[in-house]
């Protein structure tokens, strides 16, 4: 099998995010690979493992489009275990919403050749619209299946199960398909110190937009059909009355309720 | 010619108060037709009229609910087309926002989910960074496609109510083709209480419970409440994932969310702190979560709870 899973670099959740400049795009230093596409790269890695590994000729290609530290998300999946990896990477793509960014992945994924599987989060931690897999799919003509929280592969079709909140459902569709993943589906492993020796004699092919036919007026900024034309930070909040229970503060908690007209 | 699509899915036999905020939307940046999927119940026509619809829009095939969105989006592009849209607007629910996003591909057309305010000229309002930012952001291309959230705006009826033609579109084969298909799907058992997304008040438990989620569901009867919890409560199998608040469960913005047993972590804050009056419940002070809650409470939740539900249920007689 080809999978690809698209793994982004993302500003750490942990610190204060912020939006600068003119177009308001976050801030990315002290990014990280986005947590959520650690368990796409576990499904990847699982379902490659199953059919025998790398040495089978299974291929999990770890695939990040971004500025230069976003080389440091497919550096992560390598150590945990992804066989290649690919960093797009152009001046010309910054700000890009998620039909450019969507633009720009379906080429770079129709650059790597046929492929059976494109693995996704379920969302970047960062844009959070879970846009991406959706357009993705429509730009390459291939079904979705989203927010997948198990997933089996046999002979050229998939089954997923998705969680809503009134229903379960079982999914099937045909490879090659785009599929993104819940934080339900697997625990992600760490890379152990083989991984990350293993790592450093891996190929990481750099690409940019010239190499995968993509205009830069179609992305970036300019190519995007959305722009941002206002952002404010919102006053952080800030603690009230902590009290400590001296017996009565189930009392004092509905007397709060009732001031705050919440009864 | 309608210039505003509202897309409506299987609405039952009554709209819901979603569907109600979308038409109230769509009314306030121009003339709103209807795409829909699924029958017209007397009740849905009668909410048509009152909220000033001028067209409905149904599809030839009879089979979108037997795939993953593909085909509804092929279908809505259709409807956009027929109708002469410039905006489209959709709920903000996972489903609504996939189609949304290949809704957007096919028609060339800016996307904007979790929008909380549209302005008339079409600049939408959204809170991203976990709530930490608010940003307003507009569509540069002829169309846009915009997703709402629940309970951003008051449902209003039309100062006078209109009678919608119906008309039917073809839906084109390619939706099917490539889309993945439904094989089976199990309704889950109704809790009975309001839905958590857009309760006005939850109560959520977490790691603090150790297994029993019943001092929460008490408390949250007595006040009319949802039942959120942590990743910790669910990934325990303490209660079902759906409860689940935070960066890969849900995002709430209630009037009030009351957190017992939560210490606070980043990713549980994503999903809660722009409730309006948040209340903790905690026997560490110091946890994260009274960084953020307006009244806290150092103390042991089954103490607590138990206490401030007898009360309650007491001030109600
Ligand atoms: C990719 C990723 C996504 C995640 N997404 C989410 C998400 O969507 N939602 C989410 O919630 N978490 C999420 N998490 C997990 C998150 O980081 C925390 O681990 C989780 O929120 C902790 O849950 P908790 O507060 O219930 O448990 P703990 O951190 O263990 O806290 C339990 C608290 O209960 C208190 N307590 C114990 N007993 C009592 C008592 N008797 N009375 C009063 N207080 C008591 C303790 O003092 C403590 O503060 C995610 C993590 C990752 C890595």
């Amino acid at each position: 099998m080809k999978i690809v899973v698209l793994v982004k670099h993302v500003p750490d959740a942990q610190f204060d995010r912020h939006l600068n400049g003119e177009g308001y795009t976050t801030d990315r230093d002290e990014s990280i690979l986005s947590e959520l596409d650690e368990y796409a790269l576990e499904a990847a890695l699982q379902l490659a493992e199953a059919r025998g590994g790398a040495k089978a000729g299974n291929q999990v290609i770890a695939l990040s489009m971004g500025p230069a530290g976003a080389v440091n998300a497919v550096k992560k999946s390598l150590q945990m275990g992804a066989t290649e990896g690919v960093h797009l990477t152009d001046s010309a793509l910054a700000g890009s919403d998620a039909a450019a960014t969507s633009l720009a992945l379906a080429a770079a994924v129709r650059h790597l050749g046929a492929v059976d599987l494109v693995l996704t989060g379920m969302a970047s931690t960062d844009g959070e619209t879970s846009l991406v897999p959706a357009q993705l799919a429509e730009r390459l003509g291939l079904p979705q299946v989203t927010f997948a929280s198990s997933l089996t592969v046999d002979g050229g079709r998939l089954t997923a199960r998705r969680d809503a909140d009134t229903y379960s459902e079982t999914v099937e569709a045909a490879l090659p398909a785009v599929v993104s993943v819940t934080d339900q589906i697997n625990e992600p492993r760490y890379p152990n110190f083989k991984g990350i020796i293993a790592a450093k004699r891996k190929s990481i092919t750099t690409l940019s937009l010239a190499e995968i036919g993509v205009d830069p007026a179609q992305v970036g900024h300019a190519g995007s059909w959305t722009t941002v034309t206002a952002a404010a930070e919102r006053p952080p909040r800030t603690a009230g009355t902590i009290i400590t229970d001296e017996g009565d503060a189930g009392i004092k908690l509905v007397d709060f309720l009732a001031a705050q007209k919440l009864l | 010619m309608a210039n505003v699509l509202v897309f409506i899915d299987q609405p039952g036999e009554a709209l819901k108060k979603s569907s109600l905020e979308l038409l109230t939307a769509g009314r306030a940046l121009g003339e709103t037709a209807v795409a829909l999927n699924g029958d017209v119940h007397p009740a849905v026509a009668a909410a048509f009229a009152e909220y000033g619809v001028t067209a409905i829009f149904q599809p030839v095939a009879a089979n979108l609910d037997d795939y993953l969105v593909a085909p509804k989006a092929a279908y809505l592009a259709a409807a956009a087309t027929a109708a002469g849209a410039t905006t489209v607007l959709l709920d903000n629910s996972p489903e609504g926002k996939e189609i949304a996003a290949r809704l957007g591909i096919k028609l060339s057309a800016g996307v904007i989910t979790d929008v909380v305010a549209v302005d008339a000229d079409g600049t939408a309002h959204k809170s991203v960074l976990a709530g930490s930012y608010t940003t307003a952001a507009k569509a540069t291309t002829p169309v846009s496609v915009l997703t709402l959230k629940a309970n951003s705006i008051t449902p209003e009826p039309a100062p006078a109510a209109t009678v919608p033609e119906t008309s039917a579109v073809e839906v084109a084969d390619d939706g099917t083709a490539a889309a993945a298909r439904i094989t089976s799907r199990e309704q889950k058992v109704a809790s009975g209480r309001p839905d958590l997304t857009d309760a006005r008040i939850v109560v959520a438990g977490g790691r603090g419970l150790d297994g029993d989620f019943g001092p929460v569901e008490e408390l949250a009867d007595a006040l009319g409440a949802a039942v959120g919890a942590s990743r910790a409560a669910t990934d325990a199998g303490w209660i079902s994932h759906d409860a689940q608040v935070g960066q890969t469960g849900k995002t709430v913005s209630p009037q009030l969310y009351i957190s017992a047993g939560i210490s606070g972590a980043i990713q549980q804050k994503a999903g809660m702190q722009t409730a309006k009056v948040i209340v903790a419940i905690n026997k560490d002070a110091d946890s994260p979560v009274f960084e953020i809650a307006d009244f806290g409470i150092v103390g042991d939740l089954f103490d607590v709870l138990p206490q401030a539900t007898a009360e309650i249920k007491k001030r109600k007689g």
